[in-house]
């Protein structure tokens, strides 16, 4: 089982907050804008790729029981986002590479991948 | 005619973001003492407590508009301003039929329906943060069908505006007046912003603590503190118009 913490390592994320959660184990992830999106279809255990900083992002994450939120293209959270998400264990890590890199990345490493 | 200064954005206790000090009366005595004389109290997709802010407001000698911050499937936020408890309802009852989920208080926080003695009244427990299954432009028509205003929230900030969300403004969408959060100014936005050219700005509160409200105002020069003033204020019609922010 492959752990948020070695997922940073590997895809040199910066940690933004929110570290005492990167001992969660992540099983997928996700990619999307729309926080109803995410609320409605995100797995449990997934890393979450989006854009939004905004502070209800820690509470989807809690919600869906996600392993963890990467803001992409170089977003950085609110500092309410920060706060939240310390208190959640949450953790909110950065990059300035797009989704669609940083997805192709994660399942690169086997993560949420089907056989096919 | 004169000036009218009006703080138009302003979220209640029933806003799971808001504070529980946001009660209909403690938002009607605070916006006495900061001078106002129009508000409108605009929750996330309920206006379940508008009619005690109102009633409150006639007591004390303010003009309370009923309103609502509504969240369109895009998560764009775009203010809905009404005239009668009546027609805020009509649209609150689209909206609920629109909306699905359940509130987790532990995560958005409560949402409490208070009257206008300051008593609690209940506790809504549909997901008001959440997006609804209504268009922007659905949104738009909907309110304007019902008699109302729609003034798009905060569009200089990165989440839950039209511009964060799309990018830019459709030019069919017949939008009223664009609001600005409090981090830019109007004359910043016109060079910041080039796609809010053409559009009446206008700057509010957004408040979620009592001691928001009446922190960004807008002036409006009308004959009397009502919606088709502001209306016309908006569209700079017969003398009425924006005098200040």
């Amino acid at each position: 089982m492959i752990k948020v913490e070695e997922i940073q390592r590997r895809l040199q994320l910066e940690i933004a907050a929110g570290e005492k959660g990167l001992d969660k184990e992540v099983t997928s992830g996700y990619c999307g804008d729309l926080l109803s999106d995410v609320m409605a279809n995100a797995e449990p255990g997934a890393l979450w790729f989006t854009v939004q900083s905004h502070q209800n992002i820690v509470a989807v994450a809690v919600l869906r029981e996600l392993a963890g939120i990467i803001l992409v293209n170089g977003r950085v959270p609110d500092e309410d986002t920060k706060a939240k998400a310390e208190e959640e264990g949450i953790p909110i890590l950065l990059s300035p590479r797009p989704s669609y890199r940083l997805a192709g990345q994660l399942y690169g490493l086997g993560i949420g991948r089907i056989e096919e | 005619m004169r000036a009218f200064k009006a703080d138009l954005h302003i979220h209640s206790c029933l806003s799971p973001c808001a504070d529980l000090d946001m009660s209909p009366r403690a938002i009607v005595e605070t916006s006495l003492e900061r001078g106002l004389e129009i508000i409108a109290v605009c929750d996330h997709n309920s206006a379940e407590n508008v009619g005690a802010a109102m009633r409150a407001g006639s007591q004390r000698g303010i003009h309370v508009l009923p309103g609502m911050e509504i969240n369109s499937s895009e998560e764009v936020h775009t203010l809905a301003l009404f005239d009668s408890e009546m027609q805020a309802l009509k649209m609150q009852e689209l909206i609920y039929r629109h909306l699905r989920g359940t509130n987790r208080p532990e995560l958005f926080g409560d949402q409490v329906v208070a009257n206008e003695f300051d008593e609690v009244e209940g506790f809504n427990d549909r997901l008001l943060i959440g997006a609804t299954q209504l268009g922007l432009d659905r949104v738009v028509k909907e309110v304007h069908r019902l008699g109302g205003l729609t003034i798009a929230s905060h569009v200089d900030r990165p989440s839950f505006s039209i511009l964060g969300q799309l990018g830019f403004i459709p030019p069919d969408l017949e939008l009223d007046g664009l609001e600005l959060s409090p981090h830019l100014s109007p004359g910043a936005a016109k060079v910041k912003l080039p796609e809010v050219g053409g559009f009446t700005l206008v700057t509010f509160s957004d408040a979620h603590f009592l001691d928001d409200i009446g922190q960004r105002t807008t002036s409006f020069m009308l004959e009397a503190p009502n919606l088709a003033e502001i209306r016309m204020a908006l569209r700079e019609e017969s003398g009425r118009k924006v005098v200040g922010h």
